[in-house]
C-alpha cells in the first residue's frame, strides 16, 4: 500500500464507520469537501498490484500531457475495493472509478450510484465492437462502463512440455480426459488447480457448464432463473468429477499464484485459468513458452463457441466534482492510445477494442485477441455475471466442498437451489 | 460567562466558595460589584464549579456518552433491527421487512450455520482444556523463580504481542502444504501423500486452533503469573511446616487462592471464542472445516452487494450467545458485590 494521504484515511474512517453501522450517512462525515479543480480529475484506482498499477501510471501521464488535466489517482488495495464499493461510492466517491463489465456494472448503474456516460460513447464508439459495446449498457440501454482490457479464460500449459512428450491439443472431451490420464502416467500434475481463494473454481464450473450445456443456458443459470436442480446442471457436475481426479490434490489448501508456480517449474502439464496468470510468469524465456487453448467441445451443439472474456474498465461516479475533466479523462481511456499504453506494459492481457494496434501484441496476446474476436458469445466470470452475494455466500463455499468430495453432489445442487431462491427472491 | 470566567482565584476546586464570586479589590478585570451581585449564587448556595467547569465537565462527559450511546448502543439496537429485514446497504428505501424469515432461513437452509456455531463452541473447548492448564503449569514454574525465569517468561509471552493477523500468516508459512515447513519437512507435500492442512475440513480447524493456542498459553501464564504473584507466602511456609508435599501444596492450598483468577481466565477465554475471526480470515477465509459466526456475518455483510438483513440476524444470534454468558457472569458478581 502506497502512503496514504490524509484524505484517503478519512474516507477509510468514513467507509469502516459505515461497514460498521450499516448507516451510510455517517460517511458523509468522512469525505473533506475540496473545491472543485478544473484542472484535476481524482480517480478511485482497484489496480494495486504492481504491474497494472505502473501501466495506468503511463495512460494518466499521457492523458495530462495532452489535455493539461492532472489524474489525482487514489489506489486501494484490489480485494478492499471491492468490498468497500457499496460505501465508497455512497460516501464522496472519486470522480472517475475501476469497475468490471457485466452484471456488476449494470447493479450499480441501476442504484443510481454512477452517472451514464453516452456523451463519451457517441465519440468513442467506433473503437470498440458490438460485444463490447452490449457490455457497456446499463440495464436501462444507456453507456455507464469504459472497457479497457480484457482477459480470457482458457487451459494454459508450456509449449517445452507438450513437445518433449509429444502432446497434442486437445479440441474434445475424451481427448482431453485421454490426455489427462497421459500426463498422470508421465509423472506430471495434470490440471494445476489452487482454490483457497474460492473463486477460481468458479471459472472451471462456467467452462464446463456453457460447453456441456450452452451459453443460453449458462445465462440463465446465472440469472437465477434456470434451477440448480436441473439434470443438466448435474451433467456439468458428472463431467467435473471425471476430470476432478486429474486436477492438483489440496486444491482448497493452496493460492492461484502457488498454482500458477507447478506450471512455471513444469511439474504441472495443465492451468485452467485467466490469462492474467502470465502475470506470474516473471521469467522471459518462460513467458515465451507458455501458451493456451480454448477450453475442449463437450456437446457438439456448442462446440467452442463461447469464450470467458471478463473486461475491466472504468465507470463515472453518481455525482463528480470535475465532470467536464472526468468525461475528457474517460474519453481518452476509450481512445486506442491509452489502450496501447497498457497493454504494452502488461501483457497478460488484451485490448477491448479492436482499433488498438497489435502488432506489438506477443504471440499469446494475438491468439487471445483472434479467440475473443472469433468467439460467438462472450461471457464475464460467475461472479460478474451473476449477483455476487449469491457467489460469494453461496456458490464459493459450495464449490469448494465439491471440489473436496464429489460425491454429495445431490443435496449440494439442492442447497444452492433452496439458498438461490431467498437471495433472488430479495431483489 | 466573560465575568463568571474570570472571577475564580484559580480553578474551580481550589478558588474560595462563596467569595469567589465577589472579585478581589484591586483586580485589574474588576467588574462593577452590582453585576457581581447579580451573579451570586442565590441564598448563600455553595458554588464549588464555575460555569465553565460545568461546560467541560459537561463536554468530557458528554461527547463520550453521545459517541457511545450511537456507535455502541444505537448500532447493536440498529442491527437487531435489521435482522428482521432485508437490505443492500444502498439507501433506507432499500430496507424491506421480512419478520423471522432471514431466522428460518439460517437454521434451516444454511449450509455453514450449524458447523460455524460448532466450531465456536470448538474454539472455547480447546482452549479452556488445553492452552489454559498449559499456561497454569508454566506460570507455577516460573513462579518458582527458577533460573531464566525472565527469558522463558518472555518467550511464552511474546505470542501475545502479535496480532491474531500477524500469528496467521506466520503460521501459513508453517502450514502451506506445498511449501510449508512442516510438509516439508515430512515429505507430505508429493502426490499420493499429500495433507492439506489449510483446506482439509479434518484438519484445518485444529490446524488454525494450534495457531491460536499457541497464543493462549503466553496469555493465560501472564494473567496466572499474576495471580500467583498475589498468594499470600505465609501460606506456603505454613503448608510446609504441615509437611504438605508440591502437588499438595498447589492443590489445596495456592490453586482455591486462584479462584478470583480463575474466573477472569474463563471470561477472558469465553470472549477469545465468541471473537475468534482475524486468524481464521487470513488463514483461509473460513473456508470449509474452519467457519465461525463473526466469519459468516463478516462474509454477508462486507462485500459489493450486501445481504446486511441476514448478516444481521447471524450477529443478532452471536449477541444472544454473549449475552447468554455475560448475564450470569455479572449477575454473580453483582451478588458478591452487595454481599462485600
Amino acid at each position: 500500500m502506497p502512503a496514504a494521504s490524509r484524505r484517503t484515511v478519512l474516507r477509510g474512517i468514513g467507509g469502516a464507520a459505515v461497514l460498521g453501522t450499516g448507516i451510510p450517512l455517517l460517511s458523509a462525515c468522512g469525505g473533506s469537501g475540496t473545491a472543485a479543480d478544473p484542472k484535476t480529475v481524482s480517480l478511485g484506482s482497484n489496480a494495486s498490484d504492481a504491474v497494472p498499477k505502473k501501466a495506468f501510471a503511463e495512460i494518466y501521464a499521457a492523458f495530462t500531457k495532452q489535455s493539461g488535466i492532472t489524474v489525482d489517482v487514489n489506489t486501494k488495495d484490489h480485494n478492499t475495493f471491492q468490498e468497500q464499493i457499496n460505501s465508497y461510492l455512497q460516501g464522496t466517491p472519486d470522480d472517475v472509478f475501476n469497475w468490471f463489465a457485466g452484471y456488476r456494472m449494470q447493479f450499480f448503474a441501476a442504484k443510481g450510484l454512477a452517472s451514464p456516460v453516452d456523451d463519451v460513447w457517441q465519440k468513442i464508439g467506433g473503437n470498440f465492437p458490438d460485444a463490447m459495446k452490449a457490455l457497456s449498457k446499463g440495464a436501462d440501454g444507456k453507456y455507464y462502463f469504459v472497457p479497457i482490457s480484457t482477459s480470457i479464460w482458457g487451459v494454459f500449459y508450456r509449449k517445452s512440455v507438450f513437445q518433449q512428450h509429444g502432446y497434442e491439443v486437445p479440441t474434445t472431451w475424451d481427448q482431453l480426459v485421454a490426455l489427462c490420464k497421459q500426463m498422470k502416467k508421465d509423472g506430471l500434475v495434470p490440471l494445476a488447480f489452487g482454490d483457497k481463494d474460492a473463486w477460481p473454481a468458479l471459472g472451471t464450473f462456467d467452462q464446463i457448464n456453457f460447453r456441456t450445456n450452452g451459453y443460453d443456458f449458462h445465462v440463465e443459470l446465472m440469472a437465477g432463473k434456470a434451477s440448480w436442480t436441473d439434470a443438466k446442471v448435474r451433467k456439468t457436475f458428472d463431467n467435473w468429477a471425471e476430470i476432478l481426479p486429474y486436477h492438483q490434490e489440496g486444491a482448497v489448501g493452496r493460492t492461484w499464484q502457488d498454482a500458477a508456480q507447478t506450471l512455471i517449474s513444469k511439474k504441472a502439464g495443465m492451468y485452467l485459468f485467466g490469462s492474467f496468470v502470465a502475470q506470474q510468469f516473471t521469467n522471459k524465456a518462460d513467458l515465451d513458452d507458455l501458451d493456451f487453448f480454448a477450453f475442449p467441445e463437450i456437446d457438439s451443439a456448442y462446440g467452442q463457441d463461447t469464450v470467458e472474456a471478463p473486461t475491466d474498465g472504468f465507470m463515472l461516479s453518481k455525482a463528480p466534482k470535475n465532470k467536464a475533466g472526468a468525461l475528457k479523462l474517460l474519453e481518452f481511456l476509450g481512445s486506442p492510445e491509452a489502450e496501447q499504453i497498457y497493454l504494452k506494459s502488461d501483457p497478460s492481457l488484451v485490448a477491448a477494442s479492436n482499433k488498438a494496434d497489435t502488432s506489438s501484441y506477443t504471440a499469446l496476446q494475438k491468439k487471445a485477441y483472434a479467440t475473443i474476436a472469433g468467439a460467438k458469445h462472450l461471457t464475464q466470470f460467475m461472479d460478474r455475471d451473476s449477483r455476487p452475494d449469491f457467489t460469494s455466500t453461496v456458490m464459493q463455499p459450495a464449490l469448494q466442498k465439491f471440489v473436496r468430495d464429489p460425491k454429495g453432489v445431490d443435496s449440494l445442487l439442492a442447497s444452492i437451489e433452496r439458498q438461490k431462491k431467498t437471495i433472488f427472491a430479495s431483489a | 460567562m466573560t465575568v463568571t470566567a474570570k472571577t475564580g482565584t484559580g480553578t474551580g476546586a481550589t478558588s474560595t466558595p462563596g467569595t469567589a464570586a465577589v472579585p478581589p479589590p484591586g483586580h485589574p478585570d474588576n467588574v462593577t460589584s452590582g453585576q457581581a451581585e447579580r451573579l451570586r449564587a442565590p441564598l448563600g448556595h455553595r458554588r464549588l464549579l464555575t460555569r465553565r467547569d460545568r461546560l467541560t465537565l459537561g463536554l468530557m462527559a458528554g461527547v463520550p456518552t453521545i459517541l457511545h450511546v450511537l456507535l455502541v448502543w444505537l448500532t447493536a439496537l440498529a442491527s437487531i433491527a435489521l435482522a428482521f429485514t432485508t437490505w443492500d446497504g444502498i439507501g433506507f428505501d432499500a430496507i424491506k421487512w421480512v419478520g423471522l424469515q432471514n431466522f428460518r432461513e439460517l437454521f434451516t437452509s444454511n449450509p455453514q450455520f450449524w458447523p460455524a456455531v460448532e466450531h465456536n463452541v470448538t474454539w472455547f473447548v480447546v482452549l479452556i482444556l488445553i492452552p489454559t492448564p498449559l499456561g497454569l503449569f508454566l506460570a507455577v514454574q516460573l513462579d518458582k523463580n527458577i533460573r531464566f525465569s525472565k527469558v522463558y517468561q518472555t518467550a511464552f509471552f511474546l505470542p501475545v504481542v502479535l496480532s491474531m493477523a500477524v500469528i496467521g500468516f506466520v503460521w501459513q508459512l508453517v502450514y502451506n502444504p506445498d511449501t510449508g515447513l512442516i510438509n516439508s519437512l515430512i515429505g507430505a507435500n508429493k502426490p499420493g501423500h499429500y495433507i492439506d492442512w489449510i483446506g482439509d475440513p479434518d484438519l484445518n480447524l485444529w490446524s488454525v486452533l494450534i495457531a491460536a493456542s499457541w497464543r493462549h498459553t503466553g496469555y493465560m501464564m501472564i494473567l496466572y503469573l499474576a495471580g500467583l504473584k498475589g498468594v499470600d507466602p505465609a501460606l506456603r511456609e505454613a503448608s510446609s511446616l504441615d509437611g504438605a508435599n508440591e502437588w499438595q501444596t498447589f492443590k489445596n492450598v495456592i490453586f482455591p487462592t486462584l479462584r478470583p483468577t480463575n474466573t477472569v481466565v474463563l471470561v477472558v477465554t469465553i470472549i477469545e471464542a465468541l471473537r475468534a475471526f482475524d486468524l481464521v480470515f487470513v488463514f483461509n477465509k473460513g473456508a470449509e472445516g474452519t467457519e465461525l459466526l463473526s466469519i459468516l456475518v463478516t462474509n454477508n455483510i462486507i462485500g459489493e452487494s450486501s445481504r446486511i438483513g441476514y448478516g444481521s440476524a447471524i450477529a443478532v444470534v452471536l449477541l444472544v450467545i454473549s449475552l447468554a454468558v455475560i448475564i450470569p457472569y455479572l449477575i454473580a458478581t453483582f451478588r458478591k458485590e452487595r454481599r462485600a
